[in-house]
């Protein structure tokens, strides 16, 4: 998994890599270029390599990845509600904890993950590069309360019913999107299914019945059967 | 070619001509058609709304969601080991490819690598599914333009793939056999030999798929210069496998990907095609079939020995942290981007499809077309509807 995807005249095959002046070369560009506007990176060396930029930063940094680092490959956007789920640390998975409209008392705080965050909602898109073979996650926080941010159709077309499905599913409004209309639910849907406070109705209508998941594993026949863990 | 364009060419300033006699008079109005949902060449229940001016597509529309199945949304109520029995179902002619990507994710959250033995087969499943998908699009190509034979030809011989797959995993077309640090079983005893006899097969059914469609006159008229996309915006639609490799882009992730399957350990090519047509996007499809036995022969020549499955915990708890995974599958880049906060479910899964890229550009590439180029072109991009909608 460690193998480099990238740069293997650069970085010496068999050990492992250190330093990663490709992924850095990106982060350097988009410093030069945003300023302040990028807040965070992280580069996992050989890898890949994430960035955070200001909302109000996020087409400029479409235009700085396509135009100077050469990613003219749009992967996927889309969001992340980082909410913990009032119905559970595991959602629902284990047991039904509570109904619908008995959210919690104290909600876990918010966490998260690579290059941090501040708000709930996190908007995340992937650039690619097909010469060079270097993927870059961008990320941006957006307001709680009213999510918004600008589109990305005039820098990536394909981003366009990627923005459409962001807006049904996180209610996050894509400022200058020709065509904000629903992807894939019916028009008249109210809610935004993938935020964490959406309950999943069939869910708490009948618990999972598969809530144990433990089969036996290959070549684990002689060993004892709670030897989990080994 | 040429002679069938000119007289193409001449048919239509007639026809102008006429027109514009007839319009001095009477003023045009546009018509709307509905392709789908239940139309062969949409592959599920896909719908196109198509605005026509007389023969001419001014804007094409795509409607989905009739088979939306929110596994976004459901992978963040099963644990690890469980969700791999939802993406089976995204592409579900080629479902084992799609638990590759996700299998790889949450093993590199986890810091676990299947063993060599697990690696080698795993890449034959993989290539097994490409085949067993890919096949029956080179026959469907030939049934959306009017010739019903290939088909046959197509679904007879992704049979014996098919097989193979169940020999193997238990399941023809869901086989939810991948596990995190490995597979869940060895294959059978004359397995290998057997897959060999149905390589000879696939490349007999390839040569045969050749000389009934690829050089038939009428195939070639209906799809040489139709639906040409340009690499720059082949790339910013996202477009992917074949369909982006038929526009000239040399980009393959088997090749370039760098992730945990054994491509690299053998010989093959990446085929391309300059044209960026509907043409080009079948031919390199034909190619990938051929060149994917290729892998597979060399591949079931060299299984390591050894175990099939790493020591991983029995209740499987991944480490907090962020991952996105990518592989060549049979309809293109298909990726998951995993979030974890270090409990038996994801926190969040995006899961990056190849067909709703793919298809995003229907609206682009139909604008100015015929009516019935329509179907050639969308049959040519090679949508599965389980893979848009997810």
């Amino acid at each position: 998994m460690s193998s480099p995807d990238t740069n293997l005249d650069e970085v010496p095959e068999g050990s492992e890599p250190v330093a990663d002046p490709a992924r850095d070369a990106i982060v350097a560009a988009l410093a030069d270029c945003l300023g302040d506007g990028l807040v965070a990176s992280e580069v996992l060396a050989g890898t890949d390599v994430w960035v955070r930029v200001m909302a109000g930063s996020w087409l400029a940094a479409a235009t700085v990845l396509r135009d100077i680092c050469g990613m003219a490959y749009f992967n996927f956007l889309s969001a992340i509600d980082w909410m913990p789920s009032p119905f559970g640390r595991d959602m629902d998975a284990q047991v039904d904890l509570v109904g619908a409209d008995d959210p919690q008392v104290d909600p876990e705080p918010l966490a998260w993950g690579i290059t941090g965050g501040s708000t709930r909602f996190q908007m995340i898109a992937r650039v690619h590069d097909p010469v060079g073979h270097i993927g870059v996650t961008v990320k941006a926080d957006l307001d709680t309360d009213n999510p918004r941010v600008d589109s990305w159709i005039p820098v990536y077309p394909g981003a366009d019913w990627h923005e459409r499905e962001a807006w049904e599913m996180f209610g996050i409004t894509i400022k200058g999107h020709p065509n904000l209309v629903n992807l894939y639910l019916p028009s008249q849907f109210e809610g935004n299914p993938l935020r964490k406070d959406y309950p999943l109705l069939a869910r708490r209508v009948k618990p999972w019945p598969g809530i144990v998941d433990v089969e036996a594993m290959p070549g684990d026949g002689d060993e004892p059967d709670d030897g989990g863990g080994s | 070619m040429t002679d069938v364009s000119n007289r193409n060419q001449l048919a239509y300033i007639a026809a102008q001509a006429s027109d514009a006699r007839v319009n001095v008079e009477f003023e045009t109005e546009g018509m709307t058609l509905n392709l789908g949902p239940q139309h062969p060449a949409t592959h599920g229940t896909l719908r196109v709304i198509v605005k026509l001016d007389g023969e001419r597509v001014l804007r094409a529309d795509p409607m989905m969601g009739y088979m939306h199945r929110g596994y976004e949304k459901l992978a963040e109520v099963r644990t690890y080991p469980q969700v791999t029995a939802l993406v089976n179902r995204i592409d579900w002619l080629g479902s084992f490819a799609n638990e590759v990507p996700f299998i790889l994710a949450a093993e590199r959250l986890m810091e676990v690598e299947a063993p060599p033995r697990a690696q080698w087969i795993r890449t034959i499943l993989f290539e097994l599914s490409r085949i067993a998908n890919v096949i029956l699009f080179l026959g469907d190509m030939g049934v959306q333009l009017g010739a019903v034979t290939p088909a046959f030809f197509a679904f007879r011989d992704r049979e014996f793939v098919l097989n193979q797959i169940e020999a193997v995993t238990g399941g023809r077309f869901h086989p939810n056999f991948d596990r995190i640090g490995g597979l869940k079983d060895d294959i059978p005893k004359g397995w290998i030999e057997e897959t060999t006899g149905v390589l000879g097969r696939i490349r007999t059914f390839c040569d045969e798929i050749e000389d009934l469609v690829t050089g038939n006159e009428i195939f070639q008229a209906r799809t040489r210069g139709i639906g040409v996309i340009p690499p720059e915006v082949g790339l910013a639609y996202g477009l992917s496998g074949a369909n982006i490799r038929a526009s000239g882009v040399d980009w393959d992730l088997r090749r370039d990907g760098g992730v945990g399957l054994a491509h690299d350990q053998v010989d093959w090519k990446v085929w391309t095609h300059p044209d960026g047509d509907s043409f080009s996007r079948y031919w390199v499809r034909l190619q990938e079939v051929r060149e994917a036995c290729g892998i597979i022969e060399q591949l079931l020549g060299g299984i390591p020995s050894g175990p099939v499955m790493a020591k991983v915990p029995r209740i499987i708890k991944v480490p907090a942290g962020e991952a996105y995974v990518e592989t060549e599958n049979p309809l293109g880049v298909m990726g998951y981007y995993v979030v974890s906060k270090g409990d038996l479910v994801p926190f969040r899964v995006k899961i990056r499809s190849a067909s709703f890229s793919n298809i995003s550009i229907t609206p682009w590439v139909l604008e100015g077309t015929y009516v019935p180029d329509v179907v050639s072109i969308l049959a040519s991009l090679y949508f599965i509807l389980g893979d848009i909608d997810r």
